[in-house]
């Protein structure tokens, strides 16, 4: 039946008390692709942590890194035309990049999983998904079939698809697109990763399905308290589940906050930009704040700040001097915990 | 002149025709092509209905066997909408996929022919036409297509691909004037005219579907179908695309039928929305009216499901969270066709399909709640303000 | 026979996470300096770059010339053998572009005139079947493909029954039936049973560029079926077409000179590798070098166009880039 539920205010999330060290950390990435008209800087020094529990949210748009980052972090990246000439992914203090295949396949799947937007060409279509399923314990934990089976039920109903046990044996096209998502959900849990990547798991549902499966996903990060980087354009649905964000573009975090510092007083003009230039549901607006200008050109990006041809508040630094990553503060000095924003103006962008 | 004869009896007068969603069609029986294209040609005063859709319906047979084809059912893409257009406004259609809003607006381009049903076009039904007085219809309705980079021939060049229209309707413009044309069209939509030459490939996604208006715009249209236009864009480039899109309504006097799954888009540039489910249209009305005001459940749903940009609302906001999927067109619920996954549904749901007309219990009151809802048990319900 | 399902296993390669954020990237964008790049200019500016495409194209250069103009190569006339002194002699490998070079065949005929003049026959033989099957078999897949319904069903199983039936035998029977064996004939023959391929393949492209959402604004805006067949969907349908068709010329220079080793090609007095090479048998074993230069010919020639057309298919197919 239709629930209808207040959401009660998330508790405060668990942090790994040990030793403070983050689930994974990206420390100066850079990815370049080696294409015919020249090479694509697809990720500039981009830093991120996740620690167990805690959402983490890039945002951005098309051609701004955040795929790709993803990508390079579960390795699956296509190299050639990919390359990372530096950078380090380290995984529980490790770094992943210096690691043997063998080690690296251990940790893919096993303790970090990703699921993708597109879950029809993600599962293989003439093997059921119990069988797909299955495999994931069938490979690494070498659990008899019938084991494995059973396994899989126990998963479907996990991500509650109805009758799990009827249809186990059911191919992929057989369900509907936000069952296939469960599934994919079902597919990244099953060895209970430690992190999740979702690479915009929801885009392409459709918006009554859309909540159930963030709701879902939300509901088993808690439950397993894990990490999750949630990768979307959509500034809605970050709103919703993240802890912190980072904003993305061209392949550099232009900004990095907590989600609701982030919405309330932004520190970037990009993500000033963005928040203005969406339509509301609850009041109808006059004419949209609009960014002027086009996504940048990755093998052409601009000097100095990369936003600075779309900017409004552009000054001359901004072509000649690439804004670092650097802490926000209050007008007074008093530092805001999580806060950075990668703009020459920040000051006046977040107090003027 | 073409003869113009009112009808006295609303056409194929069901009860969900009786409602201010629907006015009178003054039915144009046109005895010559001749007529029938000056008909079609001739002015519609701003606010008057310039496009009447009744009682539309399209089923695609599902068929099996490879030689001997036999019919097994029918995907009942839309089944039985009314709905009318009027002269300046935008009307907003939204619904989940499968919902039959594509299909409306092929139905529209009579890019689909209907199954059964009505579409006046100033007073002509568009589906029975042909020749000459369906090519000047065409020439008049004209949309813009969601996926920027598949509608667009990518061996053309941007000047052949918005002065096509010119080639396809050589009576808009002579030979001598379409590239000075081409290059107004270009200006018009904030491209330089000097990308006339280019091909497709070297446009980024905001910049081609700025094409694809132009092409859209090349011969003066009076109604713009956009299905999802701006949904495969970036976010930033989706507000240039919808303000440009408000500018030329206003610089052309057209009217827009736009077609969206992105419920706050479709209330930023609507004057009025219907929304869709399993092909019919479960609730319509002023903007105002389906967001502050709905009375459907499933557009309490639909609305309630929308992500709000503002993490503010994550606590207290209230959310309807249907449980399944969509059913399947093809074998849809009896009744109404929300009732399985709808929390009011009782036994009338199952047996009685609920009509598309304002609830009794606000019927002649003066509340915003008094609009068109296809629900047994109607109740306003505020899930946005929350 | 050319290998049909290469071009589309290929394009599955990178179905795996494709960097496609990089792939928009690129039109994004263009400055105003930017030149105008169509799709076929971008093929060709990918061609260009590519050595195996030189090779193959300086070969084939080279090879048309010797078809258009062999008197310029040598001044032996490939006909005239002199029994008495010539008969099977060696090779004079020194002796480059003279009536020597390459030694005397059975007959005491210069083998290097005959593998000069044997060129016209062989290109001919290739280019002419490949125009023929493109023409039957694209025409017939487009209007299938196209078209769909009644005229796809008929189109499809006539296919499918020429397709079932051996190329090279069925090929055999038919030019069997002709006693004098002129070019054309066996032109004729090859293409009698060779369009399906292309048929299939023009279907299939014809198929995909027909769903394509250019193709329905053009249907949107009253196109008629000529100006959507001819402007948006024959354009966009034609690649996978040229590459099948490229690669195919090769494999046709090849059955030729298999029929008429097997006496049923070209035969005497025309000059051809395959008739040389089917003339050469008996010497095989001590005098090698009399099917060598032919045979050599043969591979050197169907070697250059498989090698054009795999360049063509990569410059041609995007996802590959």
């Amino acid at each position: 039946m239709t629930t209808i539920e207040k959401t009660a205010s998330a508790p405060a999330r668990q942090r790994e008390g040990d030793d403070g060290t983050p689930l994974l950390e990206v420390r100066d990435l850079h990815v370049e692709f080696h294409t015919r008209d020249g090479v694509a800087k697809a990720v500039n020094g981009v830093n991120y942590s996740v620690h167990a529990g805690e959402t983490l949210a890039v945002l951005g748009e098309s051609g701004s890194g955040k795929s790709v980052t993803a990508q390079a972090i579960m390795g699956i990246l296509d190299m050639p035309p990919g390359k990372i000439p530096q950078g380090q992914i380290l995984f529980r203090g490790e770094d992943m990049l210096t690691m043997s295949n063998e080690e690296r396949r251990k940790i893919r799947g096993r303790r970090i999983a990703m699921i993708f937007q597109d879950a029809l060409s993600s599962l293989n279509p003439v093997l059921s998904v119990g069988y797909q399923l299955g495999e994931m314990f069938r490979v690494h934990q070498g659990l008899s079939k019938k084991a494995a089976k059973a396994k899989a039920i126990e998963l479907m109903d996990r991500v509650r698809i109805p009758a799990a046990k009827e249809r186990v044996g059911d191919y992929p096209h057989q369900f509907s697109g936000g069952m296939r998502q469960r599934i994919m959900i079902a597919m990244a849990l099953a060895l209970e990763p430690d992190l999740i990547i979702a690479d915009e798991p929801t885009t392409a549902l459709d918006v009554t399905v859309q909540a159930q499966v963030m709701d879902l996903l939300a509901e088993l990060q808690r439950e397993y308290n894990m990490g999750l980087i949630l990768i979307t354009h959509d500034l809605g649905v970050v709103a919703d589940v993240a802890d912190k964000i980072a904003v993305m573009y061209a392949g550099r975090i232009v900004e990095t906050a907590p989600v609701h510092e982030l919405y309330k007083r932004p520190a970037h003009p990009y993500t000033q930009g963005l928040l203005e230039s969406i339509p509301r549901l609850d009041r109808k607006g006059q004419e949209l704040y609009a960014i002027k200008g086009l996504p940048p050109n990755l093998l052409k990006i601009p000097t100095g700040c990369a936003f600075n041809p779309r900017c409004p508040k552009a000054q001359d630094i901004c072509r000649t001097d690439v804004p670092l990553l650097e802490p926000v503060t209050e007008q007074d000095g008093t530092p805001l915990p999580g806060r950075g924003s990668a703009c020459h103006f920040w000051k006046e962008t977040i107090h003027g | 002149m073409a003869e113009i004869r009112k009808t006295d009896e609303a056409v194929d007068a069901t009860p969900a025709d009786a409602t201010p969603n629907v006015t009178e069609v003054d039915v144009v029986e046109a005895a010559t092509e001749e007529a029938a294209v000056a008909a079609i040609d001739a002015p519609v005063e701003r606010g008057e209905p310039i496009l009447q859709v009744r009682n539309l319906v399209k089923h695609f047979p599902l068929t099996q066997g490879i030689l001997f084809k036999r019919q097994i059912g029918a995907v009942k893409a839309v089944d039985g909408v009314s709905f009318d257009l009027y002269q300046g406004e935008t009307l907003g259609i939204v619904g989940e996929s499968g919902c039959g809003k594509s299909t409306v607006a092929k139905l529209l381009m009579t890019l689909e022919n209907a199954t059964a049903g009505e579409v006046f076009y100033k007073g002509q039904d568009i589906t029975r036409l042909s020749g000459r007085a369906l090519k000047a219809v065409r020439r008049n309705i004209q949309m813009v297509f969601q996926d920027p980079y598949t509608s667009l021939n990518p061996r053309m060049t941007v000047g052949d691909i918005i002065g096509e229209p010119f080639e396809i309707h050589p009576e808009v413009a002579p030979k001598g004037d379409r590239r000075r044309k081409v290059r107004e069209l270009l200006d018009v939509v904030g491209l330089n005219p000097e990308y006339i030459n280019r091909y497709p490939h070297q446009f980024s996604g905001g910049q081609r579907q700025r094409i694809g208006i132009a092409r859209g715009l090349a011969l003066n249209p009076e109604i713009i179908i956009c299905d999802e236009p701006v949904s495969a864009l970036d976010v930033s480039v989706q507000a240039q695309v919808i303000n440009l899109m408000e500018k030329l309504q206003d610089e052309f006097n057209l009217s827009y039928l736009f077609i969206a799954h992105d419920l706050s888009i479709v209330r930023h540039i609507s004057d009025r929305v219907g929304v869709m489910y399993l092909g019919k249209i479960a609730e319509i009305g002023t903007d105002t009216e389906i967001y502050d005001h709905p009375t459907h459940p499933y557009t309490q749903a639909l609305l309630s499901a929308v992500p709000v940009p503002d993490p503010g609302s994550r606590e207290g906001r209230e959310r309807i969270i249907l449980t399944g999927d969509v059913p399947s067109p093809a074998n849809p619920p009896s009744g109404c066709r929300f009732r399985t996954r709808c929390w009011k549904a009782q036994d009338k749901c199952a047996k009685e399909v609920p009509l598309l007309a304002i609830p009794e219990r606000f019927a002649g009151a003066d509340t915003p709640a008094a609009h068109e809802s296809a629900c047994h048990f109607a109740e306003e319900k505020d899930v946005v303000h929350a | 026979m050319p290998d049909v399902t290469k071009t589309k296993t290929d394009t599955a390669v990178d179905a795996v996470a494709p960097p496609t954020e990089v792939a928009t990237a690129p039109a994004a964008g263009p400055a105003p300096k930017e030149k105008s790049r169509s799709l076929w200019g971008d093929a060709w500016y990918d061609l260009r770059h590519r050595p195996m495409f030189w090779i193959a194209a300086v070969l084939l250069v080279l090879l048309l010339a010797i078809a258009a103009f062999p008197g310029l190569f040598t001044s032996a006339d490939p006909r005239d053998g002199d029994l008495t002194n010539h008969f099977l002699s060696k090779p004079q490998l020194t002796h480059f572009f003279q009536a020597d070079w390459f030694g005397y065949d059975v007959q005491g005929r210069s083998i290097y005139a005959r593998v000069v003049y044997g060129t016209r026959a062989s290109i001919l033989v290739g280019v002419g079947t490949t125009v023929v099957v493109t023409l039957v078999g694209g025409t017939l897949g487009m209007l299938a493909g196209y078209f769909g319904g009644w005229i796809d069903s008929i189109i499809s199983r006539i296919t499918d029954i020429f397709f079932g039936l051996p190329f090279l035998l069925g090929t055999m029977v038919v030019l069997n039936a002709f006693t004098e064996r002129k070019v054309y004939v066996v032109i004729g023959a090859l293409a009698f049973l060779g369009w399906t391929t292309i048929t299939r393949v023009m279907r299939s492209s014809v198929i995909t560029a027909k769903q394509a959402d250019y193709v329905v604004a053009a249907r949107a805006l009253g196109a008629g079926t000529r100006r959507i067949l001819l402007r948006h969907v024959l354009p966009n349908a034609l690649a996978p077409t040229i590459v099948v068709a490229t690669i195919a010329l090769g494999a046709y220079i090849s059955a030729e000179a298999t029929l008429s080793y097997l006496g049923l090609g070209l035969a005497d007095p025309t000059v051809s590798w395959g008739v040389d090479i089917s003339s050469a048998k008996d010497a095989i074993r001590d005098n090698p070098h009399v099917m060598l230069f032919p045979a050599g010919m043969l591979s050197l020639t169907v070697f250059a166009f498989i090698m054009l057309g795999d360049a063509v298919r990569d410059a041609l197919d995007p996802k590959l880039r």
